[in-house]
């Protein structure tokens, strides 16, 4: 029996961290992957709300986030491959400029 | 009454080792240098996510979560890092002062989130154990039903986008032909 607040706090905590990573990390790689981790962190919170209300709409909302986190993988990641290719670094201070 | 204190307590236990766990491979994702060793971490908090989830009495999300995330979109992220060989940037802090504000800010995000959540949305209770939730058949046939019947139309959207994701893809990393 654990509190759902405690799945809450935990859920917050990650999140938080997801947001740091955006912040202060210049890998793209990196805040890409901290996005997935907040991507998470709500569907953790969402989990444990359907649990709580004994309803399965939730957990499949949680499905359909998964799904979504799939797709934007697939062209975060090919669109990452392609500044790789052109500008031969992924840190995100280099992309400034509007041209390729 | 004397077993089921030393359950509950169990539980809370095996939740705060696995919220420890969480947490820190987050953070070691966060300040990993090498962005392998990122990705690694971050596959440890996705399986212990997942094990929440059963904690949480949805065994299907978890299996999900496992194959989609752990597996599928962190081997897709291990083989871009291999491919570029991106594997340690050099450092390159190009604003000193971007680090300590980011954090302070954050900590006060977490802190309101936490607050809001708890006050405003009044989530009351206790998670039930798993045992005790409709954790069986029963429940991933009335999954499935409220899936293909309540929600078809979001399910069938989902794999347009899918499709759309693929063909996105596909066509970024296409090589285009040189016209002379």
């Amino acid at each position: 029996m654990v509190p759902i607040n405690y799945y809450i706090i935990l859920s917050a905590i990650l999140f938080t961290i997801g947001v740091v990573g955006v912040l202060i990390r210049r890998n793209a790689l990196i805040i890409f992957m901290s996005i997935e981790l907040m991507l998470n962190a709500a569907n953790l919170a969402i989990v444990a709300f359907s649990s709580i209300l004994q309803s399965f709409s939730g957990q499949i909302f949680a499905f359909f986030v998964i799904a979504v986190a799939a797709a934007e993988v697939a062209v975060g990641l090919a669109l990452i491959v392609e500044i790789f290719k052109s500008k031969r670094s992924i840190d995100v201070d280099q992309m400034s400029s509007m041209k390729g | 009454m004397y077993i089921e204190h030393i359950n509950m307590t169990l539980e809370l236990i095996s939740f705060l080792i696995l919220a420890l766990i969480a947490v820190a491979t987050a953070f070691g994702m966060l300040v990993s240098r090498n962005a392998i060793y990122s990705a690694l971490f971050l596959v440890l908090n996705f399986v212990t996510v997942a094990v929440f989830y059963l904690l949480l009495g949805a065994p299907f999300i978890a299996m999900a979560q496992v194959t989609v995330y752990a597996g599928a979109i962190m081997v897709l992220f291990l083989f871009v890092i291999m491919l570029l060989g991106a594997e340690s940037l050099p450092k390159a802090e190009a604003l000193p002062w971007q680090r300590p504000v980011a954090i302070t800010l954050a900590v006060l995000l977490a802190g309101e989130a936490t607050l809001l959540l708890i006050t405003r949305a009044r989530p009351t209770g206790d998670i039930a154990s798993p045992g005790e939730v409709a954790n069986s058949i029963t429940n991933l046939r009335d999954l499935g039903n409220a899936l293909f019947n309540q929600y078809l139309l979001p399910f069938e959207v989902t794999s347009i986008l899918l499709l759309v994701a693929m063909v996105g893809a596909i066509v970024l990393i296409r090589k285009e032909k040189r016209v002379p």
